[in-house]
């Protein structure tokens, strides 16, 4: 798959994680092409940020609510649960602090949907141990002294990140090289060796909002309520 | 409301007259009657949807497109506002007003007092952002406009925009501010005092009373536009267009002639300043900026208006090199914006041309301006 094939599979993927009338942030929004996708297919309301100025101008000036900035630096101006989804697509592997940033996208968000490339795939284990070479491949397709991305991690790397922060994984789907789709939980061996990139819904575990109703306005607060 | 409506030929432009309605200003003084000068571009939809309003900043007026009768140039955005320009008046109805305290037409210190033959001058109450929304409030009533479709404005009309969606949100649906900030910073006061005390150390000045005798504080207010002018520019655009080239000779002088170019430049800048600009309107409009302080309370104004305002759409745009209102200022209120999850946009635009930038050749500013206000139109027009 190119570059191109591979975003718009990976947001018709995304937007079968999505129900009717959420309201949205797509984190890296680029020129809004996701939340056009949205709005029409799922009548969602979505807000976006890019960090390309010229990417965010182009989604502005197509008439979508767009910030130009930086997540990792942006992102603790939204307040508690005040999307439905929080979208970071392809992205991930390029933060500062990906860790930091997946307990943001839940405390913005009551879900998160992330996807990223498979540092596990088997073509990607093939190149590190035949050649001794960081790999270069179509998903991860950068040298590694001009590489945007600068934290890799394999599947099994995510769900064990996501166990220790008490994320519940509610849907997972994997891509195979050719396209192909399948249910990560459900495909027990050699999921991280044959997935090219993953597409996860996660939520917090037990996380109830506390929801304060006046006459007028419905307050949001978060709460996370332990076992 | 009885407003009467007149054209003054001589200035070209529509005068509102509120005569009687006693307008409670900030400041508690209330003028009794006033009017207002303005123009308006394009037509007016039989739904009445398509109105906009354009805020002047300091020393603008209400030729924001067209001729300009006092100039005898374009008017000051007429690269903006026109028939196919981004804000075009093929589809919408664009009103500006002189600001309240102005000096093209509208009540300010220059014109005379309720029922004399003498003019304000220093007598004229002090004005703010907030007086003057509420006066364009009630020409945009006196219109028979209900809800406005935008308020757009940069610098002291951004100021505007942002008082209008504090105060008037039912009456419009979205606002574009540009090169603006929730407070007029210590250093934008700083320089508005520098430029006041300029003019008021004028021995012409004379209490604001100089045209009693016919004269104009020129000298000081030139002085004054030079250093607002400064303001406006950035080092590396002053740069681009000065360096240290020198004016109409070879050699420096070893004298304080304009040797320079820069000098020449702003001597110039100064000198056309005073055949349009009235020295107390000066004072009183640099005040009202400086007074302007939404620091504190514009996030609970928002939060907790008695109008409902969660309908409001806003585009903030800011400019790289613009040190007067730089993008930090516009980034506080895209973050309160978006800790109440109102529907914001926000570009840094990324010019050497500082803060005049929104006046000047800047696509993307004409690229978001226009995208914004189709994209959003369309969606009510639907």
């Amino acid at each position: 798959m190119n570059k191109i094939n591979s975003i718009r599979k990976d947001w018709s993927l995304i937007e079968t994680l999505i129900a009717q009338d959420r309201k949205i942030l797509d984190i890296g929004c680029g020129d809004g092409g996701l939340m056009e996708q949205l709005e029409n297919n799922r009548n969602a309301i979505t807000h976006g940020i890019e960090l390309n100025r010229d990417l965010a101008a182009n989604a502005i000036a197509r008439g979508f609510n767009v910030i130009h900035g930086n997540a990792e630096l942006d992102l603790s101006q939204y307040s508690n649960n005040s999307f439905d989804y929080v979208i970071l697509s392809q992205t991930l592997q390029a933060m500062m602090k990906p860790k930091d940033i997946l307990s943001e996208l839940l405390r913005i968000g009551s879900k998160a949907i992330v996807s990223f490339p498979n540092f596990g795939h088997w073509k990607i284990r093939l190149q590190l141990l035949i050649s001794g070479k960081m790999p270069v491949t179509e998903s991860l397709p950068y040298t590694w002294y001009d590489t945007p991305n600068i934290h890799f991690f394999t599947i099994k790397d995510f769900l064990n990140l996501c166990n220790e922060m008490n994320i519940v994984i509610e849907k997972s789907i994997g891509l195979t090289s050719k396209g192909k789709q399948f249910d990560i939980s459900e495909s027990v061996t050699g999921v991280n060796f044959f997935t090219h990139e993953a597409i996860f819904l996660l939520s917090y575990k037990n996380f109830e909002p506390i929801k304060i109703k006046s006459s007028k306005k419905v307050f949001a607060k978060n709460s996370v309520i332990a076992n | 409301m009885n407003t009467k409506f007149t054209t003054d030929t001589k200035l070209e432009s529509e005068i509102a007259y509120f005569e009687n309605i006693n307008l409670k200003l900030e400041s508690g003084d209330i003028i009794n009657s006033f009017k207002l000068a303005f123009k308006t571009y394009g037509k007016l939809n039989t739904d009445k949807t398509n109105a906009i309003l354009v805020c002047h900043a300091l020393t603008g007026d209400q030729y924001v497109a067209g001729n300009n009768p006092i100039t005898g140039r374009e008017g000051w955005w007429s690269r903006m506002v026109g028939p196919n320009k981004p804000i075009d008046t093929n589809k919408f109805f664009v009103i500006c007003s002189n600001v309240l305290g102005g000096c093209a037409g509208s009540t300010g210190p220059k014109e005379l007092q309720n029922d004399s033959d003498v003019a304000y001058g220093g007598n004229f109450p002090s004005i703010t952002i907030k007086d003057m929304v509420k006066a364009q409030s009630l020409l945009i009533e006196s219109l028979n406009i209900e809800k406005l479709f935008s308020v757009i404005g940069g610098s002291m009309g951004a100021m505007q925009a942002l008082q209008w969606a504090i105060d008037f949100p039912d009456k419009i649906l979205n606002i574009i501010h540009i090169a603006g900030a929730l407070k007029h910073s210590a250093q934008n006061i700083a320089f508005h005092e520098v430029g006041r005390q300029a003019i008021m150390s004028d021995p012409i000045w004379k209490n604001g009373k100089y045209f009693e005798n016919n004269e104009v504080p020129e000298r000081g207010l030139s002085v004054a536009r030079m250093i607002a002018h400064i303001t406006y520019l950035s080092e590396n655009a002053m740069h681009r267009k000065f360096g240290r080239k020198l004016q109409s000779r070879d050699i420096i002088s070893f004298g304080f002639d304009a040797d320079f170019q820069v000098e020449s430049y702003l001597r110039y800048q100064g000198k056309s300043f005073v055949e349009r600009f009235d020295a107390n309107s000066y004072l009183y409009l640099t005040r009202a900026m400086d007074y302007f302080d939404h620091d504190e309370t514009f996030r609970k104004n928002i939060e907790f208006s008695h109008n409902p305002n969660n309908h409001l759409k806003y585009l903030i745009v800011s400019f790289t090199s613009d040190w007067l209102f730089p993008t930090i200022e516009s980034k506080i209120i895209v973050n309160q914006l978006n800790s109440l999850s109102r529907e914001v946009s926000f570009l840094e635009i990324d010019t050497d041309k500082g803060h005049d930038s929104f006046l000047l050749e800047e696509p993307q500013l004409d690229d978001v301006i226009k995208g914004f206000l189709t994209n959003n139109f369309a969606k009510i027009d639907e």
